[in-house]
């Protein structure tokens, strides 16, 4: 199951890119389908930073990954490169468990 | 397809040069933190070859972070396939919009569409001419294509390796890897709360379905705000530039 999915999204993310490249621009010109195709990735990607760091399984939890999200936010705000936010991140949850 | 011949090839040496180098740049910051996957995915239950696999037929860092967030969360595979394409439907957007700038046909835009991705569009999307935008382009996707399949073996080995990713707090890095990616977008107030609606949303869902469908509600609710909310001020410049 884990590879029909990994070979379905992966043609099909290639197939969303070549569309992309292949429609004719005028589509993009209304502003309505402009305006979607701005807030979906924003709303996706808050959506998934919420499950990841607040929830276990189906219960929604406060731990570790909380404050890590804090440092990162703080990093992000300093403009720290990808890599220091996401190890940042990892470094200060794995801290915390220590401790 | 002989829609406009855009823009004249007129960029002198030493410009493509500089746009080689700045895209080299982004490549190599971008490419490198491929291991950043490749230790998240293993440690979400794929294996080494599966990782690897994603990395080179997706292609497309926030698709591959969410459908492995969705399989590490327990959610079906398939859900996880269905979040990691609504996010790439972003790459045809940039398509639309780099199509009549980089303006190639037939088999060359089947193989540069695979390069279409946040960097390589942001280093193409702001040159004047045809010949600027593919240097941008192809420096840009061709080397985080190499690095980000790199790295993400090496990640993907050294994720093996370490053994329980809570340990060192993998499973924080991937809310801290979506939220750095999510970043750059929180310009605009109307977009922070659509963002703070959506993680809501999400979070309101947790208890009541399974694994992988609230990320995919709270999409399907930005896409009704989206559909339903007044158009944007008529001054307001198109966002691609970033």
């Amino acid at each position: 199951m884990t590879w029909v999915a990994i070979v379905v999204a992966g043609v099909g993310c290639y197939l969303l890119k070549l569309a992309g490249l292949s429609v004719p621009a005028r589509v993009l010109e209304r502003p309505v389908v402009a305006r979607v195709a701005d807030l979906i990735p924003v709303g996706l990607l808050a959506a998934l930073v919420a499950i990841q760091v607040f929830t276990t399984g189906q219960a929604l939890v406060l731990d570790a990954r909380a404050l890590a999200l804090g440092v990162a936010v703080v990093l992000l705000a300093l403009r720290a490169p990808f890599l220091v936010v996401v190890f940042g991140a990892a470094a200060v949850a794995a801290l915390v468990r220590l401790v | 397809m002989s829609e406009g011949a855009a823009a004249p090839d007129d960029v002198p040496p030493e410009d493509r040069r500089s746009i080689a180098r700045d895209s080299l740049a982004v490549g190599l910051a971008t490419g490198t933190y491929g291991v950043s996957f490749g230790a998240v995915s293993v440690s979400s239950g794929l294996d080494v070859l599966q990782t690897c696999v994603l990395s080179l037929l997706m292609f497309t860092g926030a698709s591959q972070f969410a459908m492995v967030g969705v399989i590490a969360s327990g959610g079906a595979p398939l859900s996880g396939a269905l979040t990691a394409l609504l996010l790439g439907t972003r790459n045809t957007l940039y398509g639309l919009r780099l199509a009549p700038l980089l303006a190639w046909t037939g088999r060359r835009r089947v193989g540069a569409a695979h390069l279409l991705i946040d960097e390589s569009t942001a280093m193409a999307v702001t040159r004047r001419t045809t010949a600027g935008a593919r240097v941008g382009f192809l420096t840009t996707g061709g080397s985080i294509f190499v690095l980000w399949n790199l790295f993400t073996l090496l990640g993907a080995i050294g994720g093996t390796a370490i053994g329980d990713p809570r340990t060192y707090g993998l499973d924080a890095a991937v809310g801290a890897a979506f939220l750095a990616l999510l970043w750059p977008r929180l310009q605009q107030r109307r977009t922070v709360l659509v963002a703070l609606l959506a993680a809501a949303v999400a979070l309101g869902m947790v208890p009541v379905t399974a694994a992988g469908i609230p990320v995919l509600v709270a999409g399907g609710v930005v896409l009704l705000v989206g559909l339903l909310a007044r158009p944007d001020e008529p001054d307001r410049p198109d966002g691609a530039a970033r």
